[in-house]
């Protein structure tokens, strides 16, 4: 069965490792922080100048001032700071965060992502996602597989415009771990009751797999 | 101590006029100058060109000077909460510069700092780095970006003394330090003016040489745009 969004996120949390700082986009990859494994320790950065981010405020607890990068209420951790916004980029173009989770429309086999723009429809801006995917070491993209209509994100060449180039790492869809490789994407893991064949049909771009495609485990 | 107080917003604003460049700290709707947008709507001003990292919503924050077509351009890096502004940028009404965040704010720190133009690998390949000029450092393709230049700069702090040293409260932080001192002539507006002496000059996020005009806001909306909580059971 292909996994459902929580999945998705709960298998990237699997990637956290301890003493790591974390950067989080909106979607899916903001579902991450409720599946740490309990032994490890990570904080949180939102981009709008707040580290060490903690769960939404109870009711009547909320702060206009204190919101995360979706524009969500938010509350702090013990040991959290607030910085402003090039202070901010520093920590990140900089590199002192350690793994950026984000999601895309579409990613191309040579790592290229596209999340910021369809022309003529939608265009909402990048934000910080050009920062991030240009500075970051470490990228995981949260996405579907496929479009609603069945067509598949994963692709040889991206068509929309893009958010960075040859940036991404590994790719967590619902029905697969993907990294990237020198040939293309190469699956990894396959989610649970997902066989090899339907992440070939779903991935428009070159699929190399070898003998350790393993079945996800949570 | 070099006195920077006026007494309300209109005395503020002074000086603003149509076909201005404004920068206007904060993020969303959180550290936005709210007093310092409802003078520009009264004032009937058109043809500004704002830089902000985002464009509010409908009916608050830039939004507010959206709905009477005050802008001309935005430059921004997200929008993506305003179907008026998506409305006038689809229809060609308004002309849009969106750009990625950490370079928004690093135009306006340069801006601030002297720098007339720096180097970041934000954006290369893309269609911002379009027409700029790019070069490799340490094996790294970088895209040059100018520091911005504006007339006018609204930023919203917390707490502010009559030098103009400012602070500010959690993540209505974000834009507001690094665009003080990045226009001709920065306006302060904070919730609360306090004498001078009254800060401890170690808690100051902002020194008042960056700030020309401070006054005490009023009638703080300060609304949220995505309220998200948890249950207590």
């Amino acid at each position: 069965m292909a996994l459902d969004k929580n999945g998705i996120a709960q298998r990237i949390a699997q990637e956290l490792k301890n003493g790591y700082y974390v950067n989080l986009g909106i979607g899916i990859p903001t579902l991450v922080a409720n599946y740490i494994p309990k032994e490890i320790n990570v904080e949180f950065q939102s981009e709008n100048g707040v580290l060490g981010m903690g769960p939404f405020p109870f009711e009547g607890e909320e702060d206009a001032d204190l919101i995360n990068a979706g524009k969500q209420t938010i509350t702090t951790l013990k040991g959290a700071s607030f910085f402003d916004s090039a202070t901010s980029f520093a920590m990140i173009r900089g590199k002192h965060v350690d793994l950026t989770i984000l999601g895309a429309m579409e990613v191309s086999q040579t790592g290229d992502i596209a999340n910021w723009k369809i022309p003529g429809k939608m265009v909402k801006g990048m934000g910080g996602a050009m920062d991030l995917v240009a500075s970051a070491e470490n990228i995981i993209v949260a996405m579907m597989h496929t479009n609603r209509a069945g067509i598949s994100k994963l692709l040889k060449k991206c068509t929309l415009p893009l958010t960075g180039v040859n940036c991404v790492k590994k790719i967590v869809t619902e029905l697969a771990v993907l990294d990237i490789g020198p040939n293309g994407f190469i699956l990894r893991e396959t989610a649970p009751g997902v066989s090899v064949e339907q992440v070939i049909q779903a991935t428009e771009g070159d699929l190399i797999h070898g003998d350790e495609v393993h079945e996800m485990s949570f | 101590m070099i006195d920077k107080t006026v007494s309300n917003v209109s005395e503020a604003l002074k000086g603003v006029k149509s076909n201005m460049t404004l920068l206007l700290g904060g993020f969303g709707l959180c550290g936005i100058p709210e007093n310092a947008i409802a003078e520009l709507v009264r004032l009937k001003i058109t043809n500004l060109s704002c830089i902000s990292n985002n464009a509010g919503v409908d009916d608050f924050g830039l939004g507010l000077l959206l709905q009477q077509k005050q802008i001309k351009k935005m430059t921004a890096s997200y929008v993506g909460e305003n179907e008026e502004f998506e409305r006038q940028m689809l229809s060609g009404e308004l002309e849009v510069e969106l750009i990625p965040q950490g370079t928004l704010a690093e135009r306006a720190r340069a801006g601030q700092a002297g720098i007339p133009a720096f180097f970041t690998p934000a954006g290369f390949g893309t269609e911002i780095a379009e027409g700029k000029e790019v070069r490799e450092f340490n094996g790294k393709m970088h895209v040059l970006e100018n520091a911005f230049k504006a007339d006018f700069g609204f930023i919203k702090a917390w707490k502010g003394d009559e030098a103009g040293n400012l602070i500010f409260k959690g993540s209505a932080r974000n834009f507001n330090p690094v665009m003080c001192g990045a226009a001709k002539i920065t306006v302060a507006e904070v919730e609360e003016l306090v004498p001078v002496g009254t800060l401890d000059p170690n808690e100051i996020h902002v020194s008042g040489i960056f700030v020309q005009r401070i006054f005490e806001g009023i009638n703080y909306e300060k609304r949220i745009e995505q309220r998200t909580v948890r249950s207590k059971t």
